[in-house]
């Protein structure tokens, strides 16, 4: 089954929401909760990270029987180092976004120890990918 | 399998019931329907928070309470009393004279809840240390709220706080302490004054625990007219003394909002109001909230001061037991005069203290089976683009997309819609007769018969 939801950049407000949209779905398909928790933590930050970094971005989930395969594409100023990005701590986070008590540079590493795969394509002033999967039936 | 039961102290009694949307509409979990003129209530959604009580316009909902001659069932009959009870007074009634009106009324011991906060206290304290893996711990105190997040928060399960609340430490206490006298446990009844249904539904199938070390429930309403009438007859001389010494100041606020977060270490919050707290809950599943320690949650307004079954207003309560918590901490009692004993009981009561696993029976589920929850979701996505969004209740379910999942599970039809019906009456698919045949089966006979 596919799921899209819409995220628009800088509106910490609606931070969130497409995520908490998608764990909804997930609970009635009662998947694993323990699945459900790591997909909706790594989808979060995903969608935090297009809300704090970038301009415009979109968030598409595919839920099958054996996995679920997440791919959020925005929008924005890309990510010039994705290895650097990746480290825990770095972030190029403004005192804005920090304020509102994100910007610790955890999203991206929390991301990789939430999912079994995870795939970043970034173009610089053009906009990033990032490819997650989470299989189901391996807890 | 058999299914496991639930008990639940709301009722809907049919015969008062008017069919009406008020309880439907208002309940956190959409435990109820309106089928044939009578809300409906399903089991293992509703978690005896109680909102449905307080909106029913007709008092029509029930709290099910223990018949009070059951008390005259055993020859000591304790009556386990929370704070909130005396809070409700208005100070001219006092302690002693509440406490006597108790024991007019049949009991032979009168204790407080409140003092097994004491122990409970120290212990979350201990368990938060030795839980650090698991933040943040939600505490276990509020029924409503163990069973809230058990059918619409499965994942946070684990974050509950695996120990008994005060209410069932005092029980426990106070049951020991009769026997170590040389009383014969079968002869001991230990009865609980109740703020609300979650709490009788917490005493008759507990979450955790086998068997609850309560032997019966009284409604606090019912006990609060009692006292009313019947304290303003005992002189102040002549009434009696509490049967153990008297609660610590933090012990007495330990039910109101904030109670027991004051008293535990690291960053607390404490969140009152089911929606308040539902609200929260779907943040903190997401883990959007990082580095809280403990969490205090209440369903009620006010927490226990707001209690369904509280007769005084919820902020004069509250008002009141801070009051008595500032006298009892200016006086600066004695340990002894604190502790009626329950020190002294420290090591046996930490011996059973802990609750088991707290299992998650999540209602969101549409199907056991993911394919068949998949055929459903696609279903429910199809119904939903034709129904009008209005969410009017009409249809017996609480919403239009409770509808839709009614009809993907088989309790009710798309017919059931009165836009639906409009329209299939114009395609000449449905008669005026069959639409009014479908509208008595929800509303019932009289709603399609009034004069006008
Ligand atoms: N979608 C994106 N567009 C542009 N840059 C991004 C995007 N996602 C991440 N980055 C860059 O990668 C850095 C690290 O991201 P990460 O999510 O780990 O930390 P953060 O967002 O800065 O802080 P935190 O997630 O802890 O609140 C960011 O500071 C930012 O420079
Ligand atoms: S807050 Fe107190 S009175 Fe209200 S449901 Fe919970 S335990 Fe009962
Ligand atoms: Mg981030």
């Amino acid at each position: 089954m596919h799921f899209e939801h819409e995220i628009e950049g800088g509106n910490f407000s609606q931070a969130g929401f497409a995520s908490s949209e998608i764990k909804k779905v997930l609970k009635q398909l009662n998947i694993n909760i323990k699945v459900i928790k790591r997909v909706v933590v790594a989808l979060y930050e995903a969608e935090v990270n297009i809300v704090a970094h970038a301009y415009h971005g979109k968030m598409e989930v595919d839920v099958d029987t054996d996995k679920i395969f997440m791919r959020l594409t925005d929008k924005g100023p890309g990510i010039e180092n994705i290895e650097k990005a990746m480290e825990e701590g770095y972030s190029t986070a403004s005192t804005e976004v920090r304020e509102m008590g994100f910007g610790a540079g955890m999203g991206l590493s929390n991301i990789k120890k939430n999912t079994d795969e995870l795939y970043i394509t970034s173009k610089v002033d053009k906009g990033t990918t990032v490819e997650m999967t989470a299989y189901l039936n391996r807890e | 399998m058999n299914k496991p039961k639930f008990h639940h102290a709301l009722k809907i009694s049919k015969d008062i019931c008017i069919g009406c949307t008020h309880c439907m509409t208002v309940c956190p979990t959409e435990a109820i329907r309106v089928r044939n003129g009578k809300a409906e209530l399903t089991d293992n959604r509703c978690i005896d928070c109680g909102e449905c009580f307080r909106v029913c316009p007709v008092n029509a909902i029930i709290i099910e309470q223990d018949d009070f001659n059951k008390i005259f069932e055993y020859k000591y009959r304790v009556a386990l009393v929370p704070a909130v009870l005396i809070g409700q007074f208005p100070a001219e009634i006092s302690t002693r004279q509440i406490y006597s009106v108790l024991m007019e009324l049949g009991f032979t011991h009168v204790y407080e809840v409140e003092h097994g906060a004491d122990i409970l206290s120290e212990a979350s304290n201990d368990y938060m240390q030795d839980h650090k893996e698991t933040r943040p711990l939600i505490s276990s105190f509020c029924p409503a709220i163990v069973r809230l997040i058990q059918v619409k928060f499965p994942a946070l399960v684990d974050n509950i706080i695996h120990l008994k609340p005060p209410l069932d430490i005092a029980a426990l206490y106070y049951k020991q302490q009769l026997v170590d006298q040389g009383i014969d446990e079968d002869e001991i009844g230990i009865f609980y004054i109740t703020p609300c249904a979650a709490k009788i539904a917490a005493v008759k199938s507990p979450v955790g625990e086998k068997q609850s070390p309560i032997n019966g429930v009284i409604n606090m309403d019912f006990v609060y007219n009692k006292v009313y009438t019947g304290a303003k007859k005992i002189s102040k001389d002549s009434c009696i003394l509490p049967g153990t010494g008297r609660p610590t100041a933090e012990s007495v606020c330990w039910s109101l909002t904030n109670g027991e977060a004051e008293n535990i270490e690291g960053r607390t919050l404490a969140i009152d109001g089911i929606h308040n707290v539902i609200e929260f809950l779907e943040k903190l599943e997401n883990e959007e909230l990082k580095d809280i320690d403990f969490l205090e949650l209440r369903a009620c307004d006010e927490s226990c001061a707001g209690g369904v079954l509280i007769s005084g207003n919820r902020f004069l309560t509250t008002e009141r037991l801070k009051n008595r918590a500032g006298q009892l901490k200016s006086e600066q009692l004695k340990e002894q005069e604190t502790s009626g004993g329950i020190s002294k009981y420290q090591a046996y009561l930490s011996d059973h203290l802990n609750i088991s696993k707290v299992h998650p029976r999540s209602m969101m589920k549409l199907d056991e089976n993911m394919t068949e929850a998949m055929k459903k979701m696609k279903r429910v996505g199809e119904i939903i683009k034709c129904l009008p969004d209005v969410d009017c209740a009409a249809c017996g379910s609480p919403t239009c997309h409770a509808l839709a999942e009614d009809i993907v599970q088989g309790e009710a039809d798309i017919n059931q819609c009165i836009f639906i019906q409009r329209m299939f009456e114009e395609k000449g698919i449905l008669s005026t007769d069959d639409a009014r045949g479908i509208m008595k089966q929800i509303w019932g006979d009289d709603k399609l018969k009034r004069n006008c």
